[in-house]
């Protein structure tokens, strides 16, 4: 009994949902302000996504007519749990490596896959013509990113022979951070972080929310509180995904000393890499991204694939 | 204050509807939104979809042809929910107030929160009137308080 409260409290609370929650807000607000420096603005208060976020939960829902109501209303839930799951597995694993099981990296990458799916379903259940655009958009961005994002993310666990995160942590332990010490691991590295940058939907491959010419996309025709929910979907991918790139490339996240400190230089790095990316690149159209991903970015995964199976 | 009027008030998501404008009071509310400007800080920022916004900042005299999707544009909207009339076409008809195809101004339409006007108004007079919204929010607002009074 003790142990399934247990395990329900650091669900809902530590390493899972809220803490998830907390800090991918507080990213989300590291990313606007970032962009609004970039282009020479002041940017929102610290509190500006909480505050969208409480904001969101205050006001009405609208169904349209057209809409398939149970679908349309439970997607966004769909989206949120997966994203709660991966961000708590994920956490679990990196304060306890002990507990990492067989496969729990392919357990990961299936729920990371939550939220784009959520999306297509929402999207497609509102019955709006903007919203279907979008789908289909997402459905072929997922098609281009998924092979060379699990292609790349297996290339660590190839080079140590080993299918558990938790021997893939105290690897790294011992010899240092995976991508310095193995050349495969620097070009997966490199593949998964493009592929996390789709993941996100951020600028360049933001193709299926595009804001400019679909207003949103799946997004169109949600409010309220389904809409709050996506957008803190959103703001925990931009902080469990780069935590998944820090736990299989980077050393992982620890918390003993001096390592914590490094811990959140290593986060606060990718979230500035992405964001610089995301504010000084135009948006692609979706046949280029396509190009991007399939002729550029699956060979190399192979490449860096092949070179961890002779053990460079 | 609760939560939600605090929250609603610190972040205002707008929606720009242009109802047979001549694209000048247009071009003046994306001037908000640059650099110089800024309405981010204040939480202010542009969305494509009216069902996501807080405001509709509504631009233009009504022609006939607008009428309908105003009123569809507005209903389309989730409460709580608030209209700023913004240039002198908006706020009263301005040179247009007699013509043949006028079915506005925007008040007489759908209810309107706050007017701003000039031909068109500068960017620092748009802030002002948001701003005058935004402190006129203090606690009134709830839920069901919108009217709904469409013609």
């Amino acid at each position: 009994m003790r142990e399934i409260l247990f395990v329900l409290l650091s669900f809902l609370i530590f390493p899972g949902f809220l803490f998830t929650a907390v800090v991918g807000l507080l990213a989300g607000w590291v990313d606007r302000k970032v962009t609004a420096r970039i282009q020479w603005r002041v940017g929102p208060p610290w509190y500006q996504n909480f505050v969208d976020f409480f904001k969101l939960m205050g006001k009405e829902t609208i169904l349209p007519s057209g809409a398939q109501k149970i679908s349309f209303l439970l997607s966004p839930l769909i989206g949120l749990i997966g994203i709660t799951l991966t961000s708590f597995i994920l956490w679990e694993m990196n304060l306890y490596p002990v507990r990492s099981f067989i496969g729990d990296l392919i357990v990961i990458l299936c729920l990371s896959i939550f939220p784009s799916l959520a999306l297509i379903i929402g999207g497609s259940a509102s019955g709006n013509l903007f919203a279907s655009l979008g789908v289909s958009r997402e459905t072929k961005l997922m098609l281009a990113y998924e092979l060379p994002f699990v292609i790349a993310v297996f290339t660590p666990i190839v080079a140590i022979r080993d299918i558990r995160i938790g021997s893939v942590l105290t690897y790294q332990m011992n010899n240092g951070m995976m991508f310095t010490h193995h050349l495969s691991s620097f070009i997966a590295l490199i593949v998964a972080f493009f592929c996390m940058q789709a993941k996100l939907a951020f600028v360049p491959f933001d193709i299926p929310e595009a804001e400019q010419e679909i207003m949103g996309g799946p997004l169109i025709e949600y409010s309220g509180p389904p809409l709050a929910m996506f957008k803190l979907t959103k703001a925990m991918m931009l902080f469990a995904l780069p935590v998944l790139l820090i736990t299989v490339f980077g050393g992982g996240m620890r918390f003993d000393g001096i390592q914590a400190l490094f811990s959140i230089v290593k986060y606060l790095i990718i979230l500035i890499l992405i964001i610089l990316v995301k504010n000084t690149n135009p948006r692609l159209r979706i046949d280029q991204a396509l190009r991007f991903f399939w002729l550029r970015m699956f060979p190399l995964a192979i490449v860096g694939f092949i070179m961890a199976l002779i053990g460079i | 204050m609760s939560l939600t009027t605090f929250s609603l008030k610190k972040s205002i998501w707008v929606y720009h509807l242009s109802a047979g404008s001549c694209n000048n009071c247009d071009i003046e509310i994306l001037d908000c939104l640059t650099p110089r400007f800024d309405l981010e800080r204040f939480g202010i920022c542009l969305v494509g979809s009216v069902h996501h916004a807080d405001v509709i900042l509504a631009t233009g005299i009504v022609n006939r042809k607008c009428l309908p999707r105003v009123k569809r544009i507005y209903e389309q909207m989730p409460k709580p929910k608030l209209v700023v009339a913004v240039g002198t076409c908006a706020c009263s008809g301005g040179i247009f107030a007699r013509g043949y195809n006028m079915a506005g101004p925007f008040d007489k339409i759908i209810p309107v929160s706050a007017y701003i006007p000039g031909c068109p108004p500068k960017p620092e007079a748009i802030i002002d009137g948001v701003v005058k919204l935004i402190q006129s929010l203090n606690g009134k607002l709830t839920r069901n308080k919108t009217n709904e009074r469409i013609r």
